[in-house]
């Protein structure tokens, strides 16, 4: 089922939390909202699933307003940060409780009910531990849990609250494409907020950047994070080196080192100001000798050579401190050492330049 | 559980010396013992003084038996009031914010603060035949001074914040995600209530309900103020115990005295078995499982 947004607003006291936001979500979409927290995405779940009430606008399920639809008739699976699994019941209670709390006539036959938790629980690998307590299950296992708790009431609408949030690296890692391949089976709508960019980057059809209530960009993967619609986006999506320069007649200058603005993502054509150049750690490279206008000088400070990049934290000429990531390979033809001097020449095609 | 005492300790190295546990426990039970089991034998043995026979006359003593029927039914009206107002105010301040939500926590102390031969003037004052209010009940062939209400109403006032008190603090630390993923899964307001809110307050309500009936059951001063003392219809049986006892008539004031006490230790006996009762059938048989379910 598909679900709409219009012009949503929720403010808590004075703080404004989702500000006339308006987003379309297609029917079998996974589709991610990320942002800070503070920003309003578990808000904006929540004023999907109905737990909130949002001040002014609509949501609507299929096309029909469910303003006036009660939490229990929306029929969406909420999945919550810390899982919400009910404490005083096991597993198999647990994932059964949507089916218990039916309408009398609605409700299935007992046995119905023990095969369709079961069904549900060798879904999510953790039949054997239907006797158990939540308290008796890893972080991951009571996520699995909750899920299925969800799918039991058949939802026609999946809600995820940083879902993966509390778990540590390695687990997250597995439940992360275990949910997508779930999500390719059942094509269930799906909406998942996480403040991880990796996971949305991996996870999800379209990404919603949220910044202070508002949406900043909506794309996918390969458009947010190679087309940034704005700074905010581009900082976000990854580690960024943050120069301030000035722009004379469409170059920009950091210091005495110019950039050519050509092909760069220059925005609303800069003409001459202030400006900030925000540069990826990779997009940077290190040289031995200057080379005129286009280079400027660095001392190292520290390697990081663990990982698929050595991470090389240098500080430039004027101070600033500067991240810059390299192959193994041109690490090793550098010898590079705590306190040599370098050169740092940013790769031009792929600068974000934002005029202040 | 009788077995946790000898096992060895979990971390060794965190571990007391032998004789600084078997000391520690030592004293504990000698302070229990001065301090509970003597003075409940003392309660026997006095009542049983003068013989068994005299024993059950005390208790068969048509104003004893009026004074038991009282205390009972006083806490049969009080105690379910009192658990279903701490229910719905717990639930009010630990889910909502309001405003007065801090006047209320403070309203709720007040039977605290207050000594309770104060709560019972109040009402004296209130409902008594020389007050506007007294008087207008009076005029309809209603009295509460110096009769049951009175009883019943300062009784309630006393034992009003116990069970609110107990469920606060536990309805705040179990927070409202499980109540919202229960509406979320489509359960009713009620269906949540009885399947989820309660079952995770359950001791809480429990340790609150006995706190609320012995309090109920041993009230003294408020009571005092409002009954009157007419024997055999207004008085419970702290007031009659204290009546045999300024009458010299100490067998007896212990008979009734180890009435209330047998009262006390049922109470506790039933929250037991309500306890063990709950406690899953599956975790009973890792017991200190069970143990930390039940603490």
């Amino acid at each position: 089922m598909s679900i709409e947004l219009r012009n949503i607003s929720k403010k808590f006291g004075d703080f404004v939390a989702v500000d006339n936001l308006s987003l379309h979500v297609e029917t079998g979409e996974l589709v991610a909202l990320l942002g800070l927290s503070g920003s309003g995405k578990t808000t904006l779940l929540r004023i999907i699933a109905g737990l909130e009430t949002p001040d002014a606008g609509e949501v609507l399920f299929g096309g029909e307003d469910a303003s006036d639809v009660s939490i229990r008739e929306r029929k969406v699976g909420f999945v919550f940060q810390h899982y919400a699994l009910f404490r005083h019941m096991t597993v198999f209670e647990n994932v059964a409780f949507g089916l218990r709390v039916m309408p009398r006539r609605a409700r299935p036959a007992e046995a119905i009910i023990a095969r369709r938790v079961h069904e549900l629980l060798k879904l999510v690998q953790l039949d054997f531990l239907a006797d158990r307590y939540p308290s008796q299950l890893s972080g991951g296992q009571r996520q699995r849990v909750a899920l299925a708790r969800t799918l039991a009431v058949e939802p026609k609408v999946l809600l995820l609250d940083e879902p993966f949030g509390a778990l540590d690296a390695k687990v997250r890692q597995e439940l992360r494409r275990w949910l997508r391949r779930l999500h390719d089976e059942i094509k269930i709508t799906s909406v998942f907020v996480t403040h991880d960019q990796e996971e949305a980057l991996e996870l999800a059809n379209r990404i919603v950047v949220m910044s202070q209530g508002r949406i900043e960009q909506i794309g996918t993967a390969e458009e947010v994070y190679h087309h940034p619609a704005n700074a905010f986006v581009y900082n976000f999506l990854g580690n960024v080196n943050l120069f301030h320069g000035r722009i004379e007649d469409g170059r920009v200058f950091i210091g005495d080192t110019a950039v050519e603005l050509d092909n760069t993502h220059a925005h609303a054509h800069p003409q001459t100001g202030k400006a900030v150049l925000y540069v990826r750690p990779h997009l940077l490279e290190i040289v031995m000798q200057p080379n005129g206008k286009q280079t400027f000088a660095a001392t190292v400070k520290s390697i990081n050579p663990a990982g698929p990049q050595v991470k090389v934290e240098l500080v430039a000429e004027w101070g600033d401190m500067v991240q810059v990531e390299i192959d193994h390979e041109r690490y090793q033809a550098l010898h590079l050492e705590p306190g040599a001097k370098v050169f740092l020449r940013p790769k031009e095609q792929q600068l974000f330049v934002y005029q202040i | 559980m009788a077995g946790q005492s000898q096992r060895e300790p979990q971390r060794p190295g965190a571990a007391d010396p032998p004789w600084v546990r078997r000391a520690l426990i030592a004293i504990a039970l000698v302070f229990l013992a001065l301090f509970l089991f003597v003075p409940v034998i003392a309660v026997f043995a006095e009542a049983l003084r003068k013989g068994i026979g005299a024993y059950f006359a005390a208790i068969a003593d048509p104003e004893a038996r009026a004074a038991i029927r009282l205390t009972l039914m006083t806490a049969a009206i009080a105690v379910p009031l009192n658990v279903t107002f701490g229910v719905g105010a717990s639930w009010a301040i630990a889910r909502f914010d309001f405003a007065g939500k801090q006047t209320l926590l403070t309203l709720i102390d007040i039977p605290f603060s207050v000594s309770p031969v104060i709560s019972g003037m109040l009402f004296v004052l209130l409902l008594g035949v020389r007050a506007p209010l007294g008087a207008l009940l009076a005029d309809h062939g209603i009295r509460v001074i110096f009769a049951e209400p009175g009883i019943v109403l300062a009784t309630i006032f006393v034992t009003f914040p116990l069970a609110a008190r107990e469920l606060i603090p536990i309805m705040q630390a179990v927070g409202s995600e499980e109540e919202e993923a229960a509406m979320v899964l489509g359960a009713s307001g009620w269906q949540m209530f009885f399947r989820v809110t309660i079952p995770n307050v359950k001791w809480g309500l429990l340790y609150g309900l006995v706190l609320c009936n012995a309090r109920a059951m041993g009230e003294f001063g408020a009571v005092s103020v409002v009954s009157g003392h007419i024997r055999g219809q207004t008085n419970t049986m702290p007031l009659y115990i204290e009546i045999l006892y300024n009458d010299y008539q100490f067998a007896a004031a212990f008979a009734v005295s180890s009435i209330l006490t047998l009262l006390a230790i049922a109470t506790l006996i039933a929250k037991r078995f309500l306890q063990r009762r709950a406690v899953p059938a599956k975790l009973e048989k890792h017991d200190d499982l069970a143990v930390k379910v039940a603490a």
